[in-house]
């Protein structure tokens, strides 16, 4: 048993509204895998699906081994949940509140729990009503960390937390990992996915768009090239794979210093870059930079409304479908 | 920026959040006030009924402490101890209500965190709140007053009683204002005002029993007392009315200067800390439950002994308080279902109190909805706990919570009835079982608002209360109105034996416990197989 999350095709509809049309999503024993995409997307009903909280309407979910709906409430002993809206009982103290849920899951390390509450600076004894968005938060999560666990579903668990305590958050997950917990975090935000996640699937209304390894994902974008060269390149327009050409061409202008003729801007899928830089070597490179894409862009590309001229296929899904 | 700027808008606002809750708490007040005296009217045509009733209250020291003094014969001086402290604290109530909710409230949501930031003055919310009390409250006394004018009383008397029941109001619009700067929650203000209020009542009540002796200084000394102190209908002392305004002025002037006074958010009243870690017992979903919803719970109960204790008290001297009220009388025979008119009240009271005890149960069972919208059940249901044992939890809670508000009502009943007939040790198993003999029938209503929570979620809430309403409706009107027997058998109510006095057949509880049964287990099993949320 290897994989904790297997769910494949899942469906669900509310009403006439497709929540989720299809969705894959696999989560390897003893990663920190990441849950990305777009509001309404379909991340918190996958989640849900896979809590049992909602029945699915198509596909197949498998979680720890188990039928998410039908084994709920034996698999809920083993997993832990943050969920991204955190209401609490107002008259209970977050104290209180820890030791119930942790107690509700099977048991708690009291180690742990203290440690964690001195952690994220918490004071335990203040009745839950009187907690910010970010102190209610803080209370899942302590009572998630300090419950022994294999699973950990966490659904945007820092959004309400500071800075300060968004990075006590990321060194508790990064100890998770370490530990050989499994972690599936739904985040939006990119640097925290990038520092912890070691694979991402990114899904889009219902569906995934990409899914693999950050490496992988990389790969799978564009890169942007900036490169001086000594002669005018010819038909790089006409090179698949290219966007955003620009290029400058100073023959007109009298010769350079360092002979240079001519300076192309562009991006360029990361599958098409041995072909152009094969061209742009032909043409005699002075200079030349190239920038990885960053998660941001990888995400502004997936986020973004597709216009519908554009094909509306999802990229490789699979992982180490590159070459 | 004045301390008041933009009160105009927000009282705008104010006025269109309560278009509905208001008008209806001032419609139900003067209906049952100028029904009262309408009704006290053809009750008692005669003087020679109107000396013999009055002198029957005023023999005893316990109704004129529920009521109030009594200041003469005439149809409005018992109009006046009949439902003058009821007007009166049911005015308090409607003022405590609409002040914490245009002040206290919209603090601890946060709503008000959003309008202060506004060009709103840092008074304005408490200003809005007292100002649609006033107008509740002069509306509610011009009612009255018309009200009981037009059914015949004289003018004179009618426009001081609807002014003393205004009056009463505002005096508790400005105790709740000071209340709401006491306490950071809204639950603690409205809290703090009405055992103000409750307390209030108690010493009139003191006042009143002592009948004119050493003790009568009471009645000035708490706000519903002056209500009776105006004497309404008996002398008219307008003068109390201008002591009313004035303690009404003092105690806002005492609430505005705190509000200038503290943060946004907090109150005078600090929040103690609780435990930093959860009670032993602390690990289920009904510890829970219980957890959640004792201190509800006991004020439930509390309130069924006080109302068993009151409605124990009257029932000795129902019979000659009805002496020559012959309508009145036999509508209490026909809803009792008994030839003593006594038992027959009793009886009554009972399904009144099953009633209660239903409203009490309905209200644990949607909490699971609550919970559910509030999404407040999904970190619970992510556990250990399925949603069958989160269901039953709260089931056991309400059903056992309705079966010991029941139990209150037939101790203090049973008490207070059996220590005035000097027949403790017979009257109170007697009550006690009249009053559990409802249980069967709240758990009826019990399981249609779970069957209703598990198989329609959505409109469970509306038509869980609609299923009480209508049952109270049959209950309370069906016998009297003559209702089609048919309708009267959809309610529970109609089943249950007519206690104490009736006869008992095991046939119809069982019927009823079957029934109950099968409707809590369709809705838990509807829980089991719908989505949460």
């Amino acid at each position: 048993m290897t994989e904790a999350i297997a769910v494949s095709g899942l469906r669900k509809n509310y009403g006439k509204t497709v929540a989720l049309d299809g969705l894959d999503l696999r989560v390897t024993q003893g990663e920190v895998h990441g849950f990305l995409g777009p509001n309404g997307a379909g991340k918190t009903t996958t989640i849900r699906i896979l809590l049992g909280l909602l029945r699915a309407d198509g596909g197949t979910a498998q979680l720890l081994g188990g039928d998410p709906w039908r084994d709920a409430t034996a698999l809920h002993r083993r997993l832990a949940y943050v969920p991204g809206d955190v209401t609490l009982w107002p008259t209970l103290t977050g104290g209180e509140i820890i030791d119930l849920l942790g107690r509700l899951r099977g048991g708690l390390n009291a180690e742990r729990r203290a440690s964690l509450i001195e952690r994220f600076d918490l004071d335990p004894t203040k009745k839950a009503r009187s907690y910010s968005k970010g102190n209610r938060q803080k209370v899942a999560v302590i009572s998630a960390l300090a419950s022994d666990v294999e699973l950990l579903l966490l659904d945007e668990p820092t959004s309400g937390l500071d800075p300060l305590m968004e990075a006590a958050f990321r060194t508790c997950i990064e100890e998770e990992r370490r530990g050989g917990r499994t972690v599936l975090l739904s985040s939006h935000i990119l640097s925290e996915v990038e520092a912890l996640c070691e694979r991402v699937t990114i899904i889009r209304a219902g569906r995934v768009v990409e899914s693999g390894s950050l490496a992988d994902l990389r790969h799978l974008t564009r890169t942007s090239i900036s490169a001086e060269l000594a002669t005018v390149p010819a038909g790089l327009a006409q090179l698949p794979g290219v966007y955003d050409l620009d290029v400058q061409d100073f023959t007109g202008n009298g010769r350079q210093s360092d002979g240079t003729r001519a300076r192309v801007r562009c991006q360029v899928d990361s599958d098409k870059l041995d072909d152009l830089l094969r061209m742009l070597v032909a043409a005699g490179v002075r200079s030349l930079e190239s920038q990885p894409p960053t998660l941001e862009e990888l995400f502004l590309q997936h986020y973004a409304p597709t216009p519908s001229t554009d094909t509306d296929q999802p990229r490789v899904p699979a992982a180490g479908s590159t070459a | 920026m004045s301390a008041l700027a933009g009160i105009r808008a927000l009282t705008r606002l104010g006025a269109r959040r309560d278009r509905i809750m208001l008008p209806a708490w001032i419609y139900v007040i003067a209906i049952v006030m100028i029904g009262t005296g309408d009704s006290f009217k053809g009750l008692y045509k005669t003087v020679a009924s109107r000396e013999s009733i009055a002198a029957d209250i005023g023999r005893s020291a316990s109704n004129l402490a529920l009521g109030g003094p009594l200041y003469g014969d005439s149809i409005g001086a018992l109009t006046v101890y009949k439902i003058g402290a009821g007007g009166a604290l049911s005015a308090a109530l409607m003022s405590i209500f609409i002040v914490i909710r245009h002040t206290r409230a919209d603090e601890e949501t946060g709503r008000l965190d959003l309008i202060g930031s506004t060009a709103v003055g840092r008074q304005a919310s408490l200003a809005v709140g007292v100002i649609l009390a006033a107008v509740a409250n002069c509306v509610l006394a011009l009612l009255i007053f018309a009200g009981l004018a037009a059914v015949g009383l004289p003018a004179g008397g009618s426009a001081a009683l609807g002014l003393a029941i205004g009056a009463s109001g505002l005096v508790f619009a400005a105790v709740a204002a000071a209340a709401a700067q006491l306490s950071a929650t809204a639950r603690g203000a409205r809290g703090i005002a009405i055992a103000l209020m409750v307390a209030a009542y108690l010493v009139m009540s003191g006042g009143a029993a002592a009948r004119g002796g050493g003790a009568s200084w009471l009645l000035w000394a708490s706000p519903v007392g002056w209500v009776t102190q105006v004497r309404a209908y008996t002398g008219d002392r307008w003068l109390v009315l201008l002591l009313m305004v004035a303690a009404t002025a003092v105690v806002l002037a005492v609430a505005a200067v705190l509000a200038a006074t503290r943060d946004l958010g907090a109150g005078l009243v600090p929040e103690r800390p609780g435990p930093p870690r959860a009670a032993r017992w602390l690990g289920s979903p009904l510890a829970l439950a219980w957890r959640v919803q004792r201190a509800g719970l006991v004020g439930w109960v509390v309130g069924g002994l006080f109302y068993g204790a009151v409605f124990g008290s009257i029932a000795s001297s129902i019979g000659s308080l009805l002496g020559s009220g012959t309508g009145l009388k036999n509508a209490i025979t026909r809803l009792g279902g008994q030839s003593s008119v006594t038992d027959a009240y009793l009886a009554a009271t009972m399904t009144i109190m099953g009633l209660v005890a239903a409203a009490y149960a309905v209200s644990a069972v949607l909490r699971l909805r609550s919970d559910e919208t509030a999404e407040r059940a999904e970190p619970l249901l992510a556990t250990g706990s399925g949603r069958l044992s989160w269901a039953a939890s709260q089931l056991i809670l309400a059903a056992g919570g309705a079966a010991l508000v029941l139990a209150a009502v037939g101790l203090g009943s049973g008490l207070s009835y059996g220590a005035r007939v000097h027949d403790v040790g017979g009257q109170l198993p007697r009550l006690l079982g009249a009053a559990l003999a409802q249980l069967p029938a709240v758990l009826v209503i019990t399981a249609i608002a779970v069957a209703l929570f598990g198989l329609l979620p959505r409109s469970c809430v509306a038509a869980g209360w609609t299923v009480l309403g209508l049952a109270a409706v049959i209950a309370l009107f069906g016998p009297t109105l003559q209702i089609a027997q048919a309708v009267q058998d959809i309610s529970p109510f109609t089943d249950s034996p007519k206690l104490p006095g009736g006869t008992v057949s095991a046939e119809p509880l069982v019927l009823l416990a079957v029934v109950a049964v099968a409707l809590a287990l369709a809705g838990l099993a509807g829980l089991r197989r719908r989505d949460i949320g």
